[in-house]
């Protein structure tokens, strides 16, 4: 938290990164911090559950090695966001999307790009714990370089290393790497979870609400790593907490009923809110 | 007496508990007519065929009526070259329709599917057996180890399908989309997650399915047809428990029906010895989740 960017002074009286977005609006909306790196460059992105419409013409650029946030009430379409990311959503049937999906400059859903080298590059957390139950600790955390044909047990071994590491699981599992997975406690699990995404080595780390099943402590160590992970990765974290929005992110946007409504520094969302809506939901008036 | 209006009467309460009693009884003597069929077969087979069996019944090769010993080795080791057989043709078809219908097939298609299975499931083993003895017996000119193994593993695919399928469906969609999410192929992360996750139900399946085929005579009859001898080529007939005990109860000789007895004593055992895999490995599915 020490760290928040400030947006540049000498455009602060209209802030570029909180501008309060209208479906018609769009285009100039969620610019960034000039010379800040994009990782996801979306523009007019729409998607379609067969009929119903679950985002509406959103327009963002999610900064890299920065932790954006997503806040917004039950239904609001922020978990159809993210998981339209690395094409998640693609599993659900009969889902359609309009708009440019940009990562890094290339194109998600360009002619021939597959869903698969999408997600070895845009990794993903989900809200349960959801380890391989037939598999040890180790064996988890080293199944995706495995099955994407990494032999070198000196690269796994080093793999597997870092990232309980990174996941901040080693200290407690190093001595029993070949217990199944599912031994472990459920905040465990789910920093388990997260050394497995990692191990595979993404540029981007989603996370669709990674503690929402985890009592205080774990939830506070999952966020302690968010913040080690920002150095290395761009996460984007959907949450239904707020305070852990307002916590560990650096970034936030808030959508309501498929739109996004608003984007800016945490700092400013929760203290200014531009938009009536985000002020209603950050302090608690509705969602 | 002055007895409360809310409580019944002496008489009343008598005749209401002796109707509960007589409902209980007749239910009581369903549930045991349900279970005797079990007891009586086992009972017979104990008695018939206990007396025939001895080290020779699982060495020796048959004799003919009149001779002391002989056995049915060369059948006991016949049946489990069929199974072997069949579950060469039978587990890879079933198992991977079973992994079609779960991950891959549109639901029209898939309701198709299913329907084809149950029906399929309910063809009679005897046309099973007709079907095969066109395929395979009339084209080579001779009945085989070969046609009697396909027989019943046509038998097992259905089976070894649908329940594939239900074990596969069980398994929660996150370890997919874990899988999916870390950049693996699709393909991989059905072998390597989804089927190892479902393993033990797919091997129950498996074993529910040799157990319903082991004792299947009518499709051996015009495909593996029976021998007397060991079978040293699997291009000639083979023989089986349930052909043998076949031909040795439709003679006319005392030692042959009871040899019968044992053979089906024997099989019996087998069976029962299969579905009591099924328990121990179903219950530790349910213990590990």
């Amino acid at each position: 938290m020490s760290t928040l960017p400030e947006a540049p002074s000498a455009r602060a009286s209209s802030d570029p990164i909180r501008v309060a977005t209208t479906p018609n609006s769009a285009a100039t909306a969620g610019l960034p911090v000039e010379n800040e790196e994009v990782a996801f460059d979306i523009r007019n992105f729409s998607l379609w559950y067969g009929q119903r419409q679950a985002l509406v013409d959103v327009t963002i650029k999610i900064p890299a090695r920065k932790v954006t946030a997503i806040i917004g009430p039950s239904g609001c379409g922020k978990s159809t966001f993210l998981r339209a990311l690395n094409r998640m959503h693609e599993l659900t049937p009969g889902t359609r999307l309009e708009g440019s999906l940009r990562h890094f400059g290339s194109d998600l859903y360009g002619p021939g790009v597959e869903a698969v080298s999408i997600r070895r590059r845009v990794g993903m957390v989900f809200q349960k714990s959801n380890p391989f139950p037939t598999m040890s600790i180790a064996e988890n955390v080293l199944v995706g370089l495995r099955l994407n044909g990494v032999r070198d047990k000196a690269v796994l071994q080093e793999r597997l290393e870092k990232s309980l590491h990174m996941a901040a699981l080693w200290d407690e599992v190093k001595d029993h790497l070949n217990r199944p997975g599912t031994s472990l406690s459920g905040g465990q699990q789910q920093r388990l979870c997260i050394a497995r995404s990692l191990a595979v080595q993404p540029e981007t780390l989603l996370m669709d609400e990674p503690c929402s099943a985890l009592d205080p402590l774990a939830t506070a160590k999952i966020e302690e790593l968010i913040q080690t992970l920002r150095q290395e990765y761009t996460v984007v974290i959907v949450t239904h907490n707020m305070q852990q929005a307002a916590r560990c992110s650096d970034r936030t946007a808030f959508f309501y009923m498929g739109k996004l409504i608003e984007f800016g520094n945490t700092r400013n969302m929760f203290t200014n809110p531009g938009n009536p809506q985000t002020e209603a939901y950050v302090s608690g008036r509705f969602g | 007496m002055a007895a409360s209006p809310y409580l019944p009467t002496e008489r009343f309460a008598r005749w209401r508990k002796a109707k509960s009693t007589a409902v209980t009884c007749v239910l009581v003597l369903c549930a045991l007519a349900v279970i005797a069929p079990l007891f009586l077969v086992i009972y017979f087979l104990i008695v018939h065929g206990s007396s025939s069996i001895d080290i020779n019944f699982f060495t020796q090769l048959p004799k003919p009526t009149g001779e002391d010993g002989g056995g049915m080795a060369n059948a006991i080791v016949g049946t489990m070259e069929l199974l072997a057989m069949a579950s060469i043709v039978g587990v890879p078809l079933g198992v991977l329709g079973g992994i079609y219908l779960a991950e891959y097939g549109s639901d029209k298609a898939n309701d198709w599917l299913r329907f084809a299975a149950d029906v399929l499931n309910g063809v009679p083993s005897i046309v099973w057996g007709m079907v095969v003895y066109l395929m395979l017996v009339v084209p080579f000119k001779t009945f085989s180890a070969y046609a009697g193994g396909v027989a019943l593993g046509l038998m097992m695919v259905p089976l070894v399908m649908r329940t594939t399928e239900e074990v596969l469906i069980l398994v929660p969609q996150s370890y997919r989309e874990a899988a999916l999410a870390l950049g693996v192929a699709r393909w991989k992360v059905i072998m390597v997650i989804v089927v190892r996750t479902a393993l033990k139900g797919i091997a129950t399946g498996v074993i529910v399915a040799l157990a319903r085929i082991a004792g299947e005579t009518a499709p051996l009859l015009f495909t593996a047809l029976g021998n007397n001898f060991w079978n040293h080529n699997l291009k000639e007939p083979i023989a089986a428990l349930p052909l043998q005990i076949f031909a040795y109860a439709i003679s006319p000789y005392d030692d042959w029906h009871r040899q019968a007895w044992a053979g089906a004593l024997v099989l019996m055992a087998l069976i029962l010895a299969l579905n009591i895999t099924v328990r121990i490995l179903s219950r530790d599915r349910t213990h590990n989740h």
